[in-house]
């Protein structure tokens, strides 16, 4: 049966011990290179000091951290704390299929990374149909067309577009 | 007359009408798509809106902000699931007339009072556009300072019952703002002698990875929803008619949307829930909200709708930004040197005015396209989330990477949604984190340059403005102290109700030690020692 305290508590209580031990854990390491981190200059007031900014910011971490922990209604780590932690390392996944996107565009390309990426990782969430793999291709290009042809974002062109023949490997590396 | 003439000149290129256009849409169909929401949408797009002039820049952003809660009320009424997070309120009333079959009733209603406090907020602006213009140039270091320390910490107090950890992700934010070279003695604060942290970590890059890859993981890891969507029947226009039955209840809940908004960190939610309880309290039949009221949708729709205008004002009369969306827009204003605050109303007053009537003409042109184009609009409700998932994970590319073509800006990008998605699943809050970077920023520059001109620590408030900030801030701290004095009496009582012994652990080591040390105890004691079993053992 819950207490009172969990009953009032806002969102899921699993796993909250263990974001907060990590919090304050990480918070307290920083703290303490602060000496080593940032420099105390001489002849300089208080409040213009380097080191003021990141000790009210630190320090405040550490402070409201702990009393976080302190009023937590539960503060014994059980199994579903774990399973909890477990489900927060399953975007590590995606984080990972990100870095690989951002790694492989300047090398093959925007339009062609983007174009496989999309469907690709349609395929990897379970859709099978191929009328939503062609929208994932086109929307990829869509996508494409838009920031990089349309809104000039700036995206370099890719090592694979030099060895286009003259003229469109300029339009390439300009548009895709 | 000279400036609004001079406004209208701003507002009539034809980048300005494109922008608006491509906001407003847009906008209605990022709120209309249940898990993407303005933020996701504002932060994918700030980089590309880097290369565009500033109003156009702007115009774009201010047209998502405010075109969104439109499109957000459609699955809110429709599917019960809102748009937009503001739009949890309209659920309540909306989704009740749905199942009575009365859907196109209800989106015409919210749209009618969408569009009235739009209106209404912005009108108010203009009003009182040359009143800020006078007092914002009053506003010095030290009154910047102490007006963004009031913002943090009403960004904090709001997080009822998470105050705690909403300060700590304040100063989290504070800290990362901190990191790299420092501006004015040139000394490294935290980089670990790491080159890419030297020139610190890009407000835009957290935002990117809090709230765009955040919720990207969020769909990705959960489930596609089913959701059946009902025909609509009957005319949109009738939502007009049935609005000016409630005169009342439109005005007070667009002018609490006004003021709340101007107030940094408070906001759309503070806004709407103190219109409902108004319109429920003056109703004549109040047991009806919750259950379809008409009353009830108008003041949850227009209170939201005020708020967008409203929020510009601290950002652009004091450079201050009171939630996430306006910290973002911020970013554009830097990109271009266009320095919001005091000096911005002195000197470019045309270019303030022609914001406030390109919010004013949004509102209307996303009335228009929605009176005609709902029918075909409710279709985006049902992308599945997974879908969505991948898209906003491909769309978060152009917005990371585009800035400085840095891989190690996407990896800190990954960092960061992955924490936000920890958030995410615990519900905490991520807007402080922020918050706390940029108010952390300017609290910082304020300070140093008004402190340079004080002498004592008294100095520092003996300015009018600077002591009613101040006053504020106690006022503030001493409402939140005593709400949180009864919050803990609310649940000793109700721990009461349960236990028939006090709850304080001094209490029970206090009756314990009386009960030990009392007469009765010892009898209790010997009496017991008499019936327990002689020992056997043998010495």
């Amino acid at each position: 049966m819950s207490t009172p305290e969990q009953r009032r508590f806002i969102g899921r209580i699993s796993g909250q011990i263990i974001f907060a031990l990590g919090f304050l854990a990480f918070s307290a390491v920083l703290l303490s290179q602060i000496g080593q981190e940032t420099k105390w200059v001489k002849k300089t007031a208080f409040f213009a000091q380097p080191r003021f900014w990141p000790a009210i910011g630190l320090g405040g971490m550490v402070l409201f951290g702990g009393l976080h922990l302190w009023r937590l209604p539960r503060r014994r780590p059980q199994r579903t704390d774990l399973n909890e932690a477990r489900i927060w390392a399953q975007p590590l996944e995606y984080a990972l299929w990100f870095i690989a996107y951002v790694l492989l565009v300047p090398r093959l390309g925007y339009l062609p990374v983007t174009m496989g990426f999309v469907p690709l990782m349609l395929w990897r969430m379970g859709y099978r149909r191929a009328p939503i793999l062609w929208a994932g291709v086109g929307f990829g290009v869509v996508v494409v067309v838009l920031f990089k042809a349309v809104l000039q974002v700036k995206i370099p062109g890719a090592a694979v577009y030099e060895y286009l023949p003259g003229g469109l490997r300029s339009f390439f590396i300009l548009n895709f | 007359m000279d400036v609004f003439l001079a406004s209208i000149e701003i507002l009539m290129r034809w980048d300005v009408i494109l922008a608006l256009l491509t906001g407003s849409v847009g906008g209605v169909l990022i709120g209309a798509i249940p898990g993407v929401g303005p933020a996701v949408a504002i932060a994918i797009l700030l980089p590309a809106t880097f290369s565009l002039d500033p109003i156009v820049g702007l115009t774009v952003l201010l047209g998502i902000y405010g075109s969104s809660m439109y499109g957000g009320a459609i699955p809110a009424i429709l599917i019960n699931t809102p748009g937009t997070a503001v739009n949890a309120l309209t659920t309540y009333d909306g989704f009740p007339m749905t199942s009575r079959g009365e859907a196109r009733r209800a989106l015409s209603l919210a749209y009618s009072a969408s569009f009235f406090g739009g209106i209404f907020s912005v009108l108010c602006l203009i009003f009182f556009a040359p009143i800020l213009a006078r007092i914002a140039p009053m506003f010095g270091s030290r009154e910047i300072f102490l007006a963004a320390l009031l913002g943090i910490i009403l960004v904090i107090t709001a997080h009822r019952r998470q105050t705690l950890i909403a300060a700590a992700l304040a100063c989290f934010g504070i800290f990362i703002n901190s990191i790299g070279l420092e501006a004015v003695k040139y000394t490294k604060r935290y980089t670990f002698d790491q080159a890419f942290l030297s020139s610190g970590i890009n407000l835009i890059v957290v935002v990117l990875g809090l709230f765009a890859l955040s919720q990207a993981f969020y769909l990705l890891q959960g489930d596609d929803e089913k959701t059946r969507i009902t025909k609509l029947k009957g005319g949109l226009f009738q939502g007009l008619r049935e609005l000016a039955r409630h005169p009342r209840v439109a005005t007070v809940s667009a002018s609490f949307g006004v003021l709340m908004g101007m107030i940094p960190g408070v906001g759309e939610f503070t806004a709407q829930f103190l219109s409902y309880t108004y319109a429920q309290k003056s109703s004549k039949r109040p047991e009806d909200f919750g259950h379809g009221s008409s009353e009830g949708l108008i003041a949850a729709e227009t209170s939201n709708n005020a708020v967008p205008a409203a929020a510009m004002v601290p950002l652009l009369a004091l450079g201050i930004p009171g939630e996430a969306l306006t910290a973002m827009m911020l970013s554009v204003f830097y990109v271009h040197n266009v320095v919001p605050g005091p000096q911005l109303f002195q000197n470019d007053m045309p270019f303030v005015v022609a914001l406030y009537l390109a919010l004013l003409l949004l509102n209307v042109l996303v009335l228009v396209f929605l009176l005609f184009a709902t029918n075909h609009l409710i279709r985006v409700v049902k992308l599945p989330n997974r879908f969505l998932g991948v898209c906003i994970l491909t769309l978060s590319f152009v917005g990371v990477y585009s800035l400085r073509n840095s891989v190690t800006d996407c990896i800190i990008a990954a960092v960061f949604g992955l924490i936000g998605f920890v958030l995410k699943r615990l519900s905490l809050p991520s807007v402080p984190i922020i918050l706390g970077m940029v108010l952390g920023g300017i609290m910082e520059v304020k300070l140093r340059a008004g402190m340079a001109r004080v002498k004592s620590p008294l100095d520092f408030i003996d300015r009018p403005i600077a002591f009613i900030l101040f006053v504020m801030i106690l006022g503030v701290l001493a409402l939140h102290f005593r709400r949180v004095w009864l919050d803990h009496k609310e649940l000793r009582e109700e721990k009461w109700a349960i236990k028939h012994a006090s709850t304080r652990f001094g209490a029970h080591l206090s009756r314990r030690r009386n009960f030990l040390l009392t007469e009765r105890g010892k009898q209790v004691r010997a009496r017991r020692s008499m019936l327990s079993r002689p020992s056997t053992d043998k010495n």
